[in-house]
């Protein structure tokens, strides 16, 4: 096995273990419970969904403590929860209420607009959203265990999460082809660490895993997103905002395990109530698009 | 010969890489009758509950069952959980294919999760091991059918019977394949 400084045995054993999943979004202990019941790996405790949050406006935040234990009572599979981006004070109430998995996300109204938290200052593992290999890369640099696609959170359209996925691929092909006398030139132009940049040319992968999120709402859009490389999706407003979110929930599981079977995802896919109406992301505002925090 | 690594969830590429790179076809089995082609078998760490939910949906248990009549079975972390014949808090019935009690997330939660040095015994010598412990499981009680090969404190995290192997840590993540070769070699 290759060296990788960047695997941290017990942040990235741990998103190893979360790998060929559903991670689904759930406001409270019952969601979770349903969650959990169909299948999901983790559950990514939040107080509104991104399609809520998206309709409220207002400022998003991490969430409340009580709803949190709540969930962690409730359920045994690892518990998630957001904090903003750059709010390290909000990542250390998660840290101490025992959260498996902090996602400094978007979806959130960022704290700080130039810095992402430090994230080797904590002992629980962090996940970031990335739109290309570059901000992928800066985030593991700060100390990401596990990377995701940022998509268009909330929208119920795929298209956003296979662009960012496409730009993850596509960079990392490149860089495999480039000579080492090109990489310093593509680190700079890129805003990549050039030690990473050397990692994936050796290695033709990123040190961490890779999953995909924002915009999955049906089990063929789970299926296509690994197919494009995702190792485990992010589920959010996909779920609980469709009309049966229980049946829709074991039929993404289903349709993640088998992702490269088409029969199984057919047969998932069968007699599931209407998926979430979903958005066009050329009729959201720009400022209105949650991919664009953070950088 | 085939080693087969389930792979309907969770932690079943790094074991794959690590087969791989000892020299043996490895396939990572989702179905029953992928199942049947391989010779060996290791279950990852991964959910529990997502693998015995699966187990269900996709005809694995039985199918499990009875490939364990001849072939042997290495499970690790949520492996050891589902291959267990008793487990606390959980609402499926596990395997039942090696005679342990185990509770789950028994050291904690993620900022519980270790690395530590443990001895391991394989084949009567004593070998140091770095241990991966993740929301790991422990044994609470095994069968006079059963050895332990290891204990961590007053744990015991390494069991084996005749065709079964279990830990409650992760011997894939490491590098070090003594786990795995012990398993291929004298299991087979």
């Amino acid at each position: 096995m290759a060296e990788n400084k960047h695997f941290d045995l017990v942040k990235v054993g741990f998103a190893e273990q979360l790998k060929g999943g559903v991670i689904m979004d759930v406001t409270n202990a019952e969601q979770a419970k349903i969650a959990e019941n169909a299948g999901a790996v983790s559950v990514m405790a939040l107080e509104r969904i991104p399609a809520d949050i998206r309709e409220d406006g207002g400022i998003a935040r991490m969430s409340n403590p009580k709803m949190i234990k709540e969930i962690q009572k409730m359920v045994s599979i690892p518990v998630m929860a957001k904090c903003r981006i750059g709010h390290f004070a909000e990542a250390q109430v998660l840290q101490s209420l025992g959260v498996d998995f902090i996602d400094e996300s978007e979806v959130l109204t960022p704290a700080d607009e130039a810095n992402h938290i430090w994230k080797h200052d904590f002992k629980v593992p962090f996940v970031c959203g990335c739109t290309d290999l570059g901000e992928a890369l800066r985030r593991i640099a700060e100390g990401a265990a596990l990377i995701r696609t940022k998509g268009e959170a909330g929208s119920g359209n795929i298209v956003e999460a296979v662009r960012h996925m496409r730009m993850v691929q596509s960079a990392i092909k490149k860089i495999t082809t480039l000579g080492h006398d090109e990489l310093v030139s593509y680190a700079k132009s890129n805003g990549s660490p050039l030690e990473l940049v050397l990692y994936i040319k050796e290695n033709g992968k990123l040190p961490v895993p890779n999953f995909a999120a924002g915009g999955i709402a049906t089990p063929a859009d789970a299926s296509l997103m690994m197919q494009l490389g995702a190792e485990t999706v992010f589920v959010g407003s996909g779920i609980f905002k469709s009309e049966d979110p229980e049946e829709r929930a074991k039929a993404i599981v289903m349709a993640t395990t088998h992702f490269d079977n088409p029969d199984i995802v057919s047969k998932a896919s069968e007699g599931l109530g209407d998926a979430m109406k979903g958005l066009d992301i050329a009729k959201i505002p720009a400022e209105e698009l949650l991919q664009t925090r953070g950088w | 010969m085939v080693v087969g690594v389930l792979g309907i969830q969770g932690g079943f590429s790094k074991h794959k890489e690590m087969i791989d790179s000892m020299g043996y076809d490895t396939k990572i089995i989702r179905t029953p009758d992928e199942l049947k082609k391989t010779d060996a078998l290791i279950i990852p760490g991964g959910e529990s509950t997502t693998f015995l939910n699966l187990f269900d949906k996709l005809d694995l248990e039985d199918a499990i069952k009875e490939y364990s009549i001849n072939s042997p079975i290495m499970g690790t972390c949520a492996g050891m959980i589902v291959l267990a014949t008793k487990v606390d808090s959980i609402n499926y019935s596990p395997l039942g294919l090696i005679n342990i009690e185990v509770n789950r997330n028994a050291y904690g939660r993620q900022k519980e999760s270790f690395v530590d040095k443990v001895n391991i015994e394989l084949n009567n010598r004593l070998i140091k091991f770095e241990a991966v412990f993740i929301r790991a499981p422990k044994i609470v009680n095994y069968g006079s059918d059963c050895d332990v090969l290891a204990k961590y404190k007053d744990d015991n995290i390494m069991v084996q019977n005749n065709s079964v192997l279990v830990c409650s840590f992760h011997p894939e993540l490491t590098g070090n394949n003594v786990i795995h070769k012990y398993f291929l070699e004298k299991f087979m």
